[in-house]
């Protein structure tokens, strides 16, 4: 299990493997997989599902080469079948191709806006933890600030600021996911700070950043790893949310969430198919990564693990077997 | 208590100003500016720079920023957040009319996500590896992953295609007609609440099976006690103050998905008013909103800090 705890072993179980020599990495990838399926099958479910996701994503071409806005006016409205898979919209389009091309889209945005979140949490967490005193107070009170306003509705009026488009919701989601996440890192730094071996670093003349750098941030990273997972499903779900209001990722991009608006009611009630595909993809794609991300989080990371075991059986069993 | 109370409402104070720096300021760097909208729409100026110049100085939008703000707080301290730039009602008018929806319907979710989420949680917890907790488990972990929009859309959309059937949205008062007041407010809300009662489950049972493995929970059963007194009484009490806890983190969320189930329900609640004035780029509106929405969200946490004395005999306020 130490060996799991291992920073490096927690980001992404095929990136490690990569720097160590062949016979281990194997041996180390296959036992972790095994635990995976055995341990948390809906775990690994949800493994498939990121995989698919991420093989579809980066295929997409290759898997509907006619791309996301081939139009069609004379096979539009059509239901599923043998030609088009999942039907086509009000222009002709084939919704498959739009599924597809969507999930690279989400994927882009996913990563980018986690990625970024995380800099940020990282860069507000560890210099306002690391600070401390009156820098942390301002600091902590502007993200307060921050926090006591809705997710949805910062996003709503930063998106009218900045105007619709893929890299203004990828900077808006990235900053405000970033800033929330910012505790998480903040706290995991005020209990790092403390470390004998901190004090020892200063006390021998070591300069902040080296302490930032060698001491403090090594500490940080499983939470950082934790919320990774968690942000992806969410800012996949946030970007759809502001896509299907209208303020997303504006039309012809194939935005599963923008494929659900309300521009589009009126002919889900005649292509009932407009309005079930796209939500069933998201949901599988946030369910899956879901699954995925608690699955890894309870195997490298136990001290995460939620409470568990069969207590109360036993309780009941001493108790009198009730 | 009362002191308690008084001073975390002080404290409130710094982090509202800074709040309202945040909303004043995001919401007027709006690039596409409010007067070229006005000037495109309105059909008997011809948008020379004079007519521009003319509506800048009319809506005192030509002085500095920080001119603005001061003046824009301290009406706000006076309860006047402006007037909507478009139909010169003032905003807090505008708001009032709008917030019981909203508030009802937040309100109502968050009473179905308890009164599904508390009972299944609890259910699942002391019924564990049973098959009713598995049911109640995969429940969950659906309700996470669906979207609220897609369920609402399909609420909307399939029913209407099969049995003709669409959710209605005259509202009625409430004092006056409940039961046609609820029928329009129970199935936004009971998908409004989905997710959030996933949470609540989740959290009652991981507290729940964290409680009952105590030593008094031992104890109680050792002393005779009947399940039910061991699990509502001794167990429940001590569960429920995280949960309590993730009712406050749930608010502000509550509040976001309103945003969506109004605009899919066509209720004339405050997400809908924000995504109008959002289109119009009606600042007076989104600023006060964004401020309305900030400080409801802060002291309903407040009210979460004082139920933990309430919950929780060791959390005392005095000191």
């Amino acid at each position: 299990m130490s060996q799991a705890i291992q920073p490096g072993g927690a980001p992404g179980v095929a990136a490690v493997p990569e720097a160590q020599p062949a016979p281990k990495q194997r041996g180390r990838f296959v036992k972790f997989m095994i635990r995976l399926v055995r341990e948390r099958p809906l775990g690994a479910v949800g493994g498939l599902i990121c995989v698919l996701l991420l093989l579809t994503g980066i295929f997409a071409d290759v898997i509907a080469p006619e791309g996301y806005n081939a139009i069609n006016p004379i096979d539009r409205l059509q239901p599923p079948s043998a030609t088009y898979w999942f039907g086509t919209d009000q222009l002709g389009r084939d919704v498959f191709a739009r599924i597809v091309h969507g999930a690279r889209l989400s994927i882009i945005v996913a990563f980018a806006a986690t990625t970024l979140s995380i800099v940020i949490s990282a860069l507000i967490g560890i210099l306002s933890g690391y600070a401390g005193g009156r820098t942390d107070l301002t600091v902590q009170r502007f993200v307060d600030g921050w926090m006591c306003f809705p997710d949805l509705i910062i996003l709503i009026v930063a998106v009218s600021v900045l105007g619709p488009g893929t890299w203004q919701v990828i900077l808006v989601l990235g900053l405000l996911f970033g800033v929330a996440g910012s505790r998480i890192v903040r706290g995991a730094v005020l209990a790092a700070k403390e470390n004998v071996y901190v004090h020892a670093a200063r006390a021998i003349g070591a300069s902040t950043p080296r302490i930032l750098w060698y001491h403090i941030l090594p500490n940080v990273i499983p939470p950082i790893i934790v919320l990774y997972t968690t942000r992806l499903a969410a800012v996949i779900l946030a970007e759809s949310g502001l896509s299907f209001l209208g303020l997303g990722i504006p039309p012809p991009a194939p935005s599963w969430g923008g494929m659900l608006s309300m521009d589009g009611r009126s002919y889900m009630f005649q292509a009932p198919w407009l309005a079930i595909i796209p939500g069933l993809a998201l949901t599988v794609a946030v369910f899956g990564i879901n699954m995925f991300g608690d699955a890894l989080r309870d195997l490298l990371d136990p001290r995460m693990r939620g409470g568990g075991g069969r207590y109360v059986a036993r309780v009941r069993k001493r108790a009198g077997g009730k | 208590m009362m002191f308690y109370f008084l001073r975390r409402l002080l404290a409130l104070i710094p982090t509202l100003l800074i709040a309202s720096v945040i909303a004043f300021c995001v919401v007027r760097l709006v690039p596409g500016d409010v007067l070229d909208l006005m000037l495109s729409q309105n059909a008997h100026s011809s948008g020379t720079i004079e007519d521009r110049a003319q509506l800048e100085k009319a809506l005192g939008l030509d002085r500095p920023l920080y001119v603005q703000y001061f003046e824009w707080l301290g009406n706000v301290l006076r309860g006047d957040f402006g007037a909507s730039l478009w139909r010169n009602i003032p905003v807090l008018e505008e708001v009032a009319t709008r917030l019981p929806v909203t508030l009802e319907l937040g309100v109502l979710a968050l009473l179905l996500a308890l009164l599904i989420g508390v009972p299944t949680g609890i259910y699942s917890a002391i019924r564990q590896e049973t098959l009713g907790d598995h049911i109640g488990r995969s429940f969950s972990i659906l309700a996470l992953a669906i979207p609220n929009f897609w369920l609402g859309t399909l609420v909307v959309i399939l029913p209407a295609i099969w049995w003709g059937w669409s959710p209605p949205n005259q509202i009625q008062p409430f004092f006056e007609a409940p039961i046609a007041n609820l029928q329009v407010f129970f199935v936004p809300a009971l998908i409004l609440g989905a997710s959030l009662s996933a949470v609540i489950m989740r959290m009652t049972r991981t507290m729940m099976l964290e409680v009952l493995r105590q030593d008094y929970i031992r104890t109680a059963w050792a002393k005779g006690l009947k399940e039910r007194v061991i699990v509502l009484r001794h167990g429940l009490r001590n569960a429920l103050i995280p949960v309590v806890t993730l009712v406050g983190i749930m608010v502000p969320i509550l509040f976001s998905g309103t945003v969506i189930i109004e605009q899919i329900f066509r209720l004339p609640g405050m997400g809908q008013l924000l995504l109008e004035a959002v289109v119009n780029r009606d600042y007076p509106v989104i600023t006060g909103i964004f401020l309305i929405t900030g400080l409801l969200v802060m002291l309903v946490n407040l009210l979460v800090d004082l139920c933990y004395g309430y919950l929780d005999p060791k959390v005392r306020y005095d000191s």
